[in-house]
């Protein structure tokens, strides 16, 4: 049986395999509505979430199957102390496949280890996301018609930010792909990250400023800068602009940059960039859901030896 | 000099790096033995300048993955009939089970206290270890 705790937990030929279902998915969805008819996910959200709880559930109802679970821990056993390895033996015996999201890390693996269903990790702390990931592949591919050959900015909190750190794992491992790696020196991507691109032998750069590379950009995944990453006030006032993408940084872009964001965003794509055909992640957004369509009958045909979900 | 009986019968860990004994001690649990335990520390060495020696007069079986994180250096000796009759070298095993906790306070091992302690080797150069959890580094 197979789990996915984070994305190296598909191979790169699985990926795209995924990549090649949801977009079948998008361009014919009426041919899935049946596909998990009968069958149930249980969503096991313990902490807060929009969109990734309501597209799994969403992607789950759109292949004809149900959908039961809570959204917060407040609202089950958790909050009388079960622990995770007791709450997913029950859902085991109620769901055929869960999506899983908690506050801690690793709680998903946690949950792996005593499922008896297909354990999908929806975020688990600051750790892993990986159907964040898979969406963002999905959503590069679909926009570029490839996912090699790219050179992809990464813009703002690089440090803590879980998303990037798996999308640059995911795409170092798709061949001539460059990345321009912009933030602030206090929140430059680690250095196992960086380590990984030269293992892989992958062209890197660092830089704190986006407008002077904006114009060599394919791709330009934004994420936030938050004031509490800072040490001082002073560096947060005189730095927070530089992260904010706006029309007057985006005049100077390719006519063919995608602009993704795995949203939530607060202010660091300015409301303006929104009608612009480069800002591509609401669309990001609707490809989350038909990715996690295609991961689901594909755990779920796994789970029945191959055959139909 | 200080005189300590030879083993007859048991084990003898050397080359334990000065000053670490005393942890090895209590992670190898060797408080719990009924047998004889001899703690030498700072003994001279040659190689090392200084040395710690536990001398177990009884014939156990070591946890070599704890000794093997503990002192990767350190060689032990069985002996019989008070021969040494085999030298077994260590290494850092490849992966820790309950022999060290995750400091992370986000990591789900800080809340579930059942759950198996578990690290992964990530850096052998640099002895470190990675909870298979949360991923942090153990330092």
């Amino acid at each position: 049986m197979r789990h996915v705790i984070e994305p190296t937990d598909m191979s790169v030929d699985e990926i795209d395999q995924l990549i090649a279902i949801a977009e079948d998915i998008e361009r014919g969805p009426n041919d899935y509505a049946n596909r998990c008819e009968g069958r149930i996910l249980a969503s096991l959200f313990y902490e807060p979430s929009t969109r990734t709880r309501l597209s799994f559930e969403s992607a789950m109802i759109s292949l004809g199957g149900s959908v039961i679970g809570f959204s917060s821990a407040d609202t089950s056993s958790a909050a009388k102390g079960e622990s995770v390895a007791d709450t997913i033996r029950a859902i085991s015996c109620y769901a055929d496949i869960c999506a899983i999201r908690h506050s801690k890390e690793g709680a998903a693996l946690v949950a792996a280890a005593y499922s008896r269903i297909p354990v999908i990790n929806a975020g688990d702390g600051g750790h892993e996301h990986p159907t964040q990931t898979y969406t963002d592949l999905l959503t590069i591919h679909s926009v570029k018609k490839s996912l090699c050959g790219l050179t992809v900015g990464l813009c703002g909190d690089l440090k803590f930010g879980r998303t990037v750190h798996s999308l640059i794992k995911a795409l170092s491992l798709y061949r001539d792909n460059e990345f321009v790696l912009v933030s602030p020196d206090e929140l430059q991507v680690p250095e196992y990250i960086t380590g990984i691109l030269k293992d892989r032998g992958c062209l890197f750069e660092r830089t704190s400023d986006l407008e002077s590379c904006i114009s060599r950009l394919d791709i330009l995944y934004m994420t936030r800068v938050q004031r509490e990453r800072f040490f001082n006030e002073a560096d947060y006032v005189r730095l927070k602009d530089s992260y904010i993408l706006n029309m007057s940084k985006l005049a100077k872009a390719k006519d063919s940059l995608a602009v993704l964001h795995p949203l939530p965003r607060v202010n660091e794509i300015a409301v303006e960039v929104d009608n612009d055909p480069r800002a591509k992640y609401f669309s990001q957004v609707q490809y989350g859901k038909y990715i996690r369509m295609a991961l689901i009958m594909k755990l779920l045909e796994d789970r029945n030896g191959g055959g139909a979900c | 000099m200080l005189s300590i009986d030879s083993v007859e019968k048991g084990v003898v860990i050397d080359h334990i790096k000065a000053g670490t004994a005393m942890r090895i001690y209590q992670y190898l649990n060797l408080d719990a033995l009924d047998c004889s335990v001899a703690i030498i520390k700072n003994a001279k060495s040659v190689k090392l300048g200084k040395k710690d020696i536990i001398k177990i007069e009884d014939r156990i079986d070591l946890d070599l993955n704890v000794l093997g994180y503990m002192d990767p250096d350190a060689t032990v000796n069985i002996i019989e009939d008070g021969r040494i009759t085999s030298k077994l070298k260590l290494s850092l095993p490849d992966k820790l089970i309950n022999v060290i906790r995750c400091k992370n306070p986000r990591c789900i091992t800080s809340v579930e206290q059942e759950i198996i302690q578990m690290f992964k080797l990530w850096d052998r150069e640099k002895k470190s270890y990675r909870c298979v959890y949360c991923e942090q580094e153990n330092n």
